[in-house]
């Protein structure tokens, strides 16, 4: 057998230079400390992503975007089509999880300060596919066309015509007209299919030509230690065998959230209906939802929502910049002030967002 | 000279690609706006019969393009506004409990002139006309 991938590799590597290719997955090594299980984060989030494509590859098999066809074909996938049920409900079940790791990953680099330099555009490409993946979960949550992403969609992309200026423009565009109907379904269809999936695989496959090139962070207290004492395991295979039995473990874990909380479809989307009592976005928003409904009617001369949008849209943009933002630390303070605002971020998300559901 | 030359001929090429980029775009940016569809204007609609509807509940109307709210008090009046909360644009209900109108999307909170008493909407609801002719409701602006 290895014989066969001897020769397979001379005569690749006699017409293709795959020496670099090579040097670039084996050259990488990865620390071994008490905080280590932060950096399979990240793989867990590109594994969830390849379930989505695949997934979502397959649902494209029977899915008929249109305002008389979305809901019904979704129901059909659910009903008719052996496994789509499943299919469905993995679809939507990892997209949450992805999104639950995404932020993980986010969080544990913020910590651990691994966006600083030399990895400050890794951080930024990271933030930008996060991004990407809520652009995902928003758009996804209308396709199937029920109560629930009608209205999600309608505030959604309301909150989008607050903004001053391209606002009003850039809902109509999204919208394809004044209103949320099957034009926008079809926009956010081709949004959701083509447009996401193109510009997320490019950030993706940049943020991981980075990582592979630059190797993983090391904490500070792992740096100081003696070079004796530091502890490395090989990123390929030994690293990689691990990311894949955690893929493993995950994929389980997602299994039996899809089989046994099979994911609802609820009633059509009916433009003449009040909104449902109780109705909430999808968890990763309800931080901004809870926080849209504290604010009140005006904030000074400005409508609350704008204060709000624009408040959250400058807080991201900062999110995304931290690593180039100085900051100065007094020598002997207990806490860096990086490290509070990330403390603060983190009880503010958890916070607002138990609020949601509890209030 | 032939630094001018070739200073010229990126001149002519610079000016000549921005031309391009603006031919390429211009078609695609119109292409993404959505064009304007004319409807009829509507100035009234029947809204059913006014002894079916009961004392203390509601109904979404549409009006041409717009959903109404049409709301039977508890004393038998009939209201009719605008359906679209102010605030982002969701479809309101009738709280019977509370007797005013309810935004259940960010808890708005309407009389049941309209006005917004609390919550974040930041302005109250348009009213309609409702005139009750043999029987029949009629919601006009």
């Amino acid at each position: 057998m290895g014989n066969y991938f001897n020769k397979i590799d001379k005569w690749l590597s006699d017409r293709y230079e795959l020496d670099a290719l090579k040097e670039l997955i084996m050259h990488k090594k990865v620390p071994v400390h008490r905080h280590s299980v932060w950096y399979y984060m990240g793989g867990v989030t590109l594994f969830l992503f390849t379930v989505q494509v695949l997934t979502g590859i397959l649902l494209l098999l029977y899915y008929k975007p249109g305002e008389n066809s979305s809901y019904e074909s979704v129901r059909f996938i659910m009903t008719h089509v052996k496994f789509g049920w499943l299919i469905r409900s993995i679809h939507s079940w990892s997209a949450n999880l992805m999104i639950l790791f995404a932020f993980l990953h986010m969080f544990s680099v913020f910590f651990s300060r691994a966006y600083e330099k030399p990895r400050e555009l890794t951080w930024v490409t990271g933030f930008l596919s996060l991004a990407i993946a809520l652009a995902f979960g928003f758009s996804g949550y209308l396709l199937p066309w029920n109560q629930l992403a009608f209205f999600a969609t309608k505030v959604g992309t309301e909150i989008v015509g607050v903004v001053p200026i391209i606002g009003e423009p850039l809902k109509v565009i999204l919208r394809g007209g004044e209103d949320v109907t099957g034009a926008t379904l079809s926009r956010f269809f081709g949004i959701h299919v083509a447009v996401l999936p193109l510009v997320l695989t490019a950030f993706l496959v940049i943020h991981l030509l980075f990582v592979q090139k630059q190797g993983m962070h090391e904490p500070e207290k792992f740096k100081s230690l003696p070079e004796e004492k530091k502890k490395y395991i090989p990123f390929f295979p030994n690293f990689v065998l691990k990311d894949v039995l955690l893929w493993l473990v995950v994929f389980d874990v997602l299994l039996m959230l899809a089989v046994f909380l099979p994911w609802e479809l609820g009633p059509k989307a009916d433009p003449f209906t009040a909104a449902p009592a109780g109705i909430k976005p999808e968890w990763y928003f309800m931080f901004m939802f809870q926080s849209l409904k504290f604010l009140p009617a005006y904030i000074l001369f400005l409508e609350g929502e704008l204060v709000g949008v624009l408040g959250f849209g400058l807080a991201g943009l900062a999110w995304m910049l931290f690593p180039f933002i100085p900051f100065k630390n007094k020598p002997g303070a207990k806490i860096s002030l990086q490290a509070a605002i990330g403390i603060f971020a983190v009880i503010y998300i958890i916070v607002l967002t138990i609020l949601g559901y509890t209030l | 000279m032939s630094q001018t030359r070739r200073k010229f001929i990126n001149t002519i090429l610079g000016i000549g690609g921005l031309g391009s980029l603006g031919a390429i775009l211009y078609p695609l940016v119109s292409y993404l706006i959505p064009p304007k569809i004319t409807e009829a204007k509507v100035n009234s609609v029947k809204a059913g019969k006014a002894d079916k509807f009961k004392d203390n509940s509601y109904k979404i109307i549409k009006f041409g393009r717009e959903p109404v709210i049409l709301i039977k008090t508890v004393n038998g009046n009939f209201k009719a506004l605008s359906a679209t909360c102010t605030h982002l644009q969701c479809i309101v209900q009738y709280r019977k409990d509370l007797k005013e109108i309810w935004c259940a999307c960010h808890n708005g909170l309407y009389d049941l002139n309209g006005k917004n008493i609390s919550g974040p909407p930041p302005r109250p609801l348009k009213q309609y006309d409702v005139k009750i002719v043999k029987d029949e409701i009629i919601i006009t602006r």
